[in-house]
């Protein structure tokens, strides 16, 4: 499965810069894997060392937050769009 | 004033100016890791009328901006924030007739949405991959294509932010602690709490020691705080004018949120959990202290965030 994955502007550094990449992968776990294969350090970023996902992050399947799907076994199909957002603003 | 209703005696009360002097507490929690000589008090900014630190720079800046002729009736109050000036703002607005325009990115606290359109005031979602610098650069944006419509406050480039805590944040910090303060912590949003407050409190002693906190990262968590290092920064920051800079990682303060509210009763959101950990940080190492940290705001309008919606 080939999915489309949007990167928030503070990880973009891992990917030479750009907002979307590519990455493959039967279900989320899978992508975040493929995604750090090739861009080494993504994941550690959205995952604690334990592989759960950091609590401050959210990460999106078609606009659907995969906390209320099957966590890192969410499936994915050909042509989804991952979203990493982090719980953030800024501004006080 | 008054006007007596039967036997109550009612005061009529602008909303507005109800801004300010706020309670500070003590945090007792951690008495015993620290020096019996060092005290630490937290100044509750979620006592303000629209519930934070940011009714003191938004009536400020809009006060400013009726006295410069610069926002006059007919002109809409237009301003990107993530939340909390955003529902001060509206609130304000309310309050004074004036329409409220808010540029915020999409992943904001659900509450935060709601609590701004229930003041009345439109919202426009910025993206949430972009944070609080997309928000502030899409609101340039609307604003340049309509400069004659809007009052735009500007809060990270007005030095009507800061100059609200030079004004009322120092002066009370320096009164409810009869001048016995030795350090102030604050977080960093727009900058406008550390370099006002901080400024006042130097100009009464130039050696209390003014600690700015900020995320240890650019990718965080911790809604209203800005990574300086990553971030567009706001023309009112000085960094030359802080002592000292802490960063904070977001898991510790959402634990500190979790701890504060059942330690000390006190339910806070996560920048004041930010704080926190970094005035216990400057504590330690300390013989005698009186270390003032500013709670932003109270929890309540962050119980559907992540702090405690992936709560362990």
């Amino acid at each position: 499965m080939s999915v489309q994955v949007r990167i928030p502007t503070p990880l973009r550094k891992f990917t030479g810069g750009r907002d979307t990449v590519e990455a493959t992968g039967a279900s989320i776990g899978a992508v975040l894997a493929d995604l750090d294969a090739k861009h080494p350090g993504l994941r550690e970023r959205i995952c604690e060392a334990d592989g759960n996902v950091r609590r401050f992050v959210n990460l999106y399947i078609n606009g659907d937050d995969i906390r209320f799907l099957e966590n890192l076994k969410s499936p994915v199909k050909d042509g989804d769009e991952v979203s990493i957002v982090p719980a953030i603003a800024g501004g006080l | 004033m008054s006007a007596h209703a039967g036997n109550l005696h009612v005061v009529p009360t602008a909303i507005t100016s109800l801004i300010g002097n706020t309670p500070l507490v003590e945090i007792r929690s951690w008495k015993d890791e620290l020096s019996p000589q060092v005290r630490i008090l937290a100044k509750l900014e979620g006592f303000n009328p629209a519930g934070s630190v940011k009714d003191r720079p938004a009536w400020n800046m809009v006060r400013r901006g009726i006295e410069s002729g610069a926002l006059r009736p007919g002109k809409t109050i237009i301003d990107s924030t993530s939340g909390n000036t955003g529902i001060a703002l509206a609130m304000i607005g309310a309050a004074l007739g004036y329409p409220v325009k808010l540029v915020m990115p999409a992943n904001v606290s659900r509450e935060r949405k709601r609590i701004i359109g229930a003041y009345g005031a439109e919202i426009v979602f910025s993206s949430g991959l972009e944070g609080s610098d997309g928000a502030l650069l899409l609101c340039r944006e609307l604003y340049e294509a309509g400069r004659d419509s809007y009052f735009k406050p500007d809060q990270y480039f007005n030095e009507a932010n800061p100059e609200a805590h030079f004004l009322t944040t120092g002066p009370e910090i320096w009164e409810q602690t009869a001048g016995q303060v030795t350090h102030f912590v604050g977080s960093i949003g727009t900058g406008g709490t550390i370099m006002g407050t901080g400024r006042y409190l130097k100009s009464r002693n130039r050696d209390i020691e003014i600690v700015a906190v900020e995320p240890d990262d650019a990718f965080h968590g911790i809604e209203g705080l800005k990574h300086m290092a990553s971030s567009i920064v706001p023309g009112i920051f000085k960094e030359q004018e802080l002592d000292r800079k802490v960063g904070v990682a977001t898991d510790a303060a959402y634990d500190m949120v979790h701890r504060l509210a059942r330690a000390e009763a006190l339910l806070v959101g996560q920048s004041s959990g930010a704080a926190m950990v970094a005035a216990l940080e400057v504590a330690r190492p300390l013989d005698r202290g009186c270390i003032v940290v500013l709670f932003p705001d109270f929890g309540d309008r962050y119980l559907s965030t992540n702090v405690w919606m992936a709560a362990r």
